[in-house]
């Protein structure tokens, strides 16, 4: 990583990432992302898997050396001490101790970050209220629901207190229930003034909790801003309608291409200026030989915004 | 259906390299080594140290001497290794029994004064007749036994005159007197023999035993309750050392798996003082487990430890510190905790066959002893045998000591360097 001077300007902020470049072998895995978190703000990473956001995420908190570009962590080089205790990691993995009960895993964890004494049972117990496992802190973790496992994986990475929080996909594997309770979590985080980084997949999950939201796709951001701006950017006033249709796929497919419009999940998805264009696709249908099932129009959301963009699936 | 089941297994068991070296590989190297240890291969038969000290100077007790010298099986020694290329005095029953106990030798043979003036005898022994002192470790059960059988040999086949003129003084004396005819022909006869002896010939003795009188003395560990437990308590509790620090350090591996390594390494633990910590606790944990073999050994089989506690102690933490090491490489080296357990099996069952915790070392060829010294459970077990059966003083181990340490100072370095993999991508 480049040892240049941190511009004083972006020394209040929390995190400042700039032309950021990371290769495995051949493959780019960072492509020059260049972004900045604001104060107490929540910002949405949103890629598909492979996108390149944990790669990012991992080369804030320093388990990745970048090949290029720099990172700044309150000012401070993100390899330095400084940074490091400002900083708190919510890995993507189970990363606790299972034969440790969850007081136990979260005394360690507190201590790998020079806490002792009262201040770590302090710690300790202000983590386990956060993620409503007071009443379990003397279970096994291995003992643990995949629920209550995440969010003491969350807790511990809380534990000293650190200002900027960095959260790697920290629902993969939750039912929708222990979901919402991380939802709510991170929602007190949010309104404590905690700044957040979450990196995520589900477009709901950004939608519900991200200020700002960084599209990526190849080691690249493509997309930066609010969901509104990032829909007004992509689909201004417009329109989507969705359209499911009986029969062979492929002639769908074929149909719905010569009409500029999209295939997805086997529906047929058309971007319309106004709602009067439904009635002029509904009559091609029909004169195709189509078999029209059902029809249905809404706004364009943040899953629009990038299949928009890069002509993908989400969750390809 | 059974063909595909043979097919799935056949291709997992290719992939796994760890599960097809102890498959193939494991046995092969036991058998090999079992096979240079007891096969009998003429090259490679140990031979018995032994010290000799001539404190009659007889012909009898040269020609005794000599005849222990010219056996095959024996390594004869009269006076200790050049120091410095100056060549040292000759053995003395004192210096002798000093080399037993300090196990230069196994075993040591003195020829006492007067022993040339009646060396051997036909009937009952005489109480007052000087006898031949075999001094004796007894943790060695082989070479006392080899060098009292060879004794009596080498009496019957490196001195004919001398029993034949033995012979003769018993017929005169028992037999109601010879003429004096009788004796010049016997004496004609003897004195050919010598001259036949004197200029190399030697005759084959039947094999009678007792003809040399001989008195056995344990020198080192007459005072043992139980003689072989110290050695056998160090031998295999060495041995599950190093099975219990793999397996302790393969917690890396774990924490690799899982991402708790990443998440302990952006805190402020350093790669270096994860893995100090890691060296400590599996050192601990290794003192632990050698303390309560010991504490058994004392327990159960009356092994003699609470008057050896300083001695244990140094030798305790050389050797746990030393496996602790050796188990942080191992991890380190591994990708999988599977991989992990293969290649230790495979690693620590060859180290502890050819460094002495399955049988003891002496009774291996000299190459293989030589090559148990490139292992930890040879000088670990050379350590304690020091403390617990020679009773040496703690400063007769630093040999032990410098080698214990150099192996961890140098294995846990090696370790830290390949560490580095989890460090950063």
């Amino acid at each position: 990583m480049s040892s240049s001077a941190v511009p004083s300007a972006s020394a209040s902020l929390p995190l400042r990432v700039d032309a950021l470049v990371k290769r495995f072998g051949q493959v780019t895995a960072v492509n020059g992302i260049t972004l900045e978190l604001r104060s107490g703000e929540c910002l949405g990473l949103l890629g598909p898997n492979g996108a390149g956001k944990s790669t990012l995420i991992r080369s804030i908190v320093g388990r990745v050396i970048p090949d290029a570009g720099t990172i700044t962590v309150f000012g401070a080089r993100a390899d330095s001490s400084a940074a490091r205790n400002a900083l708190g990691w919510i890995p993507q993995e189970l990363a606790l101790y299972p034969r440790l009960t969850c007081r136990e895993n979260l005394q360690s964890f507190g201590r790998y970050h020079g806490l002792r004494g009262a201040a770590l049972e302090e710690a300790v117990a202000r983590c386990l209220g956060w993620a409503t496992l007071t009443d379990r802190a003397g279970e096994l973790v291995k003992n643990l629901s995949g629920g209550m496992k995440r969010r003491l994986n969350m807790a511990a990475s809380l534990i000293y207190q650190p200002k900027l929080v960095l959260m790697d996909e920290p629902t993969v594997g939750v039912d929708p229930q222990s979901r919402n309770n991380i939802f709510e979590m991170i929602e007190k985080l949010h309104a404590e003034g905690m700044s957040l980084i979450y990196t995520t997949h589900y477009m709901e999950e950004a939608e519900r909790l991200c200020d700002r939201i960084a599209i990526i796709d190849h080691g690249k951001i493509i997309a930066l801003g609010t969901q509104a701006e990032l829909v007004r950017t992509s689909f201004g006033s417009r329109s989507q309608v969705l359209a499911r249709f009986a029969g062979g796929n492929e002639r769908v497919s074929a149909w719905v291409a010569q009409r500029g419009g999209q295939s997805v999940d086997g529906a047929a998805q058309f971007t319309i200026d106004h709602p009067a264009e439904i009635g002029v696709l509904l009559e091609a249908s029909a004169k195709a030989g189509l078999e029209l099932l059902d029809v249905s129009i809404r706004k364009p959301n943040l899953e629009s915004v990038f299949l928009h963009l890069t002509g993908r699936e989400l969750r390809e | 259906m059974i063909s595909a089941i043979i097919r799935t297994a056949a291709v997992s068991l290719r992939r796994d390299r760890g599960a097809l070296g102890l498959s193939f590989v494991l046995p092969v190297v036991f058998f090999s080594i079992f096979a240079v240890i007891f096969g009998g291969r003429r090259d490679t038969t140990p031979k018995v140290s032994l010290i000799a000290v001539d404190e009659d100077h007889s012909r009898a007790s040269q020609r005794l001497l000599q005849g222990l010298k010219e056996e095959g099986s024996l390594v004869v020694k009269t006076r200790p290794e050049p120091v410095k290329g100056a060549e040292q005095p000759e053995y003395t029953v004192a210096t002798a029994e000093a080399a037993v106990k300090d196990g230069t030798a196994p075993v040591a043979v003195i020829v006492p004064h007067g022993f040339g003036e009646n060396p051997i005898s036909f009937g009952p022994q005489d109480a007052n007749r000087p006898r031949i002192q075999l001094l004796e470790d007894s943790s060695d059960a082989v070479a006392p036994q080899v060098v009292s059988g060879l004794l009596q040999k080498v009496a019957m086949t490196s001195m004919p005159d001398v029993m034949a003129e033995q012979g003769s003084k018993y017929i005169d004396e028992f037999a109601g007197g010879l003429t004096r005819e009788q004796r010049d022909r016997i004496e004609q006869s003897l004195g050919r023999l010598r001259q036949q002896t004197e200029s190399g010939g030697t005759g084959s003795g039947s094999g009678n035993g007792g003809i040399v009188a001989v008195t056995a003395r344990a020198v080192v560990g007459q005072n043992k309750n139980n003689p072989m437990v110290s050695f056998y308590a160090a031998a295999i509790g060495v041995m599950f050392l190093l099975f219990t620090a793999s397996g302790a350090a393969g917690a890396l591996l774990d924490e690799a798996e899982s991402g708790t390594l990443d998440r302990v390494l952006s805190s402020r633990v350093t790669m270096t003082s994860l893995m100090l910590g890691k060296l400590t606790y599996n050192s601990l944990l290794a003192f632990a487990q050698l303390l309560l073999m010991f504490l058994w050994g004392w327990a159960v089989f009356r092994l003699d430890f609470w008057s050896h506690i300083p001695g244990f102690i140094v030798m305790g933490v050389c050797s746990a510190v030393a496996v602790a090491a050796f188990g942080l490489l191992l991890a380190s080296i591994c990708r999988t905790r599977a991989q992990l357990g293969a290649l230790s099996t495979l690693i620590i069952l060859v180290m502890s066959a050819i460094g002495g915790s399955m049988f003891p070392r002496f009774l291996m060829p000299e190459a293989m002893q030589k090559a148990g010294l490139l292992t930890i459970n040879a000088w670990a077990i050379d350590g304690f045998t020091k403390i617990f059966w020679r009773d040496e003083p703690i400063s007769s181990l630093w040999p032990q000591v410098l080698v214990l340490l150099g192996i961890a100072v140098v294995l846990f370095a090696i370790a830290r360097r390949v560490a580095r993999r989890w460090e950063y991508a």
